[in-house]
């Protein structure tokens, strides 16, 4: 449909009647599935964007971690988040808290470095304890393996928010939850479309 | 920020085990030690460490954590440590203790905030401690 706006008196009488027509079809063009398609498309790249992004820009592949456990304690408890850098340059020393994978495991641990030996060309070796932990990680780590490498780093925590990271915990226990969420979610577009 | 340490070394198995013991008298809310006020309402603990560091010939940088504290906001701010023996195992990774004259001993803490960024503050007080050039083998602990 073209437009069909009120005429207003004046000279900007050409120029509203256009903007008004505008507006018309873009309203139209909203209650399109094709318009919420891209839209949707839209927000799923850039918050992909943003993530990528962050990896970049921290050298880290996970710059944001969940706390899983209360190794931590009390410094972190479970649901916390943590914000990781992991800069080539960075060297690892005792008492910071990394974040690391033990090789051939999917699970990062927060823990604290208790433990460097540094070879003059650079190659390190650490070990690591949870500070609520009685013993250090040795237990934790693979089959013979008594140290920790730089490779095995996934970053170093810098900040912190405290019970943020929750929802992820929740919604990783409890599946149905999370099944119920997206429900709720894909229940308010179709309605707002019908509206 | 004051510490006084005595020490030996005795051997275990292939590495250098050495034996610390160390007073520590720090003053958390004094700024007389370069120590400012730290305990404001956005910090939630202190996670205090006494490390040593110290080059060998096989590694040019060792560190090594041998006690460590966690000092919640609201506990007593003042630390007076006599006679207190290493909480970890100072193990080398070599036999580079006997004889090593230069380890260094620094106490450090962790600041945990209730939200935010987690700094790292060395002490300005370190104290140098050297390692006698034989082993020990009767001395209990």
């Amino acid at each position: 449909a073209g437009p069909a706006g009120p005429s207003s008196a004046g000279a900007g009488g050409g120029a509203a009647m256009d903007l008004f027509g505008d507006l018309r079809r873009m309203n139209k063009r909203q209650g399109s599935l094709y318009y919420q398609v891209l839209n949707f498309a839209m927000i799923v790249s850039s918050a992909l964007m943003i993530w990528k992004g962050l990896i970049v820009v921290t050298g880290s592949e996970s710059p944001i971690v969940v706390v899983l456990s209360g190794s931590m304690e009390p410094a972190f408890h479970r649901g916390d988040l943590l914000f990781l850098t992991n800069f080539h340059d960075d060297p690892i020393r005792a008492g910071e808290i990394v974040v690391f994978k033990v090789e051939g495991r999917d699970i990062p641990i927060v823990h604290r470095v208790i433990k460097v030996h540094e070879k003059g060309n650079g190659n390190i070796k650490f070990l690591t304890k949870g500070d609520n932990n009685e013993v250090d990680d040795r237990g934790l780590y693979k089959e013979g393996q008594n140290w920790l490498e730089k490779k095995d780093v996934v970053g170093r925590a810098r900040g912190f928010l405290p019970y943020v990271g929750m929802v992820t915990i929740i919604m990783n226990d409890y599946p149905k939850f999370k099944y119920a969420l997206l429900a709720v979610m894909g229940a308010y577009v179709l309605l707002k479309r019908e509206s | 920020l004051r510490k006084n340490v005595e020490d030996f070394t005795g051997p275990r198995e292939r590495s250098d085990l050495g034996f610390v013991t160390f007073d520590i008298t720090a003053d958390i809310l004094n700024g007389k030690n370069g120590l400012q006020i730290i305990f404001d309402w956005n910090v939630k603990q202190l996670f205090l460490y006494l490390s040593a560091e110290y080059s060998t010939k096989n590694n040019a940088l060792n560190q090594v954590v041998l006690w460590d504290k966690i000092m919640l906001r609201g506990d007593n701010p003042r630390l007076s440590l006599k006679d207190m023996k290493s909480k970890y195992f100072f193990f080398d990774d070599g036999n580079g203790l006997k004889g090593n004259r230069n380890i260094t001993l620094t106490l450090s803490w962790n600041v945990v905030p209730n939200a935010g960024i987690l700094p790292l503050v060395t002490g300005s007080g370190h104290v140098s401690v050297p390692f006698p050039d034989t082993y020990e083998t009767t001395k209990s602990y």
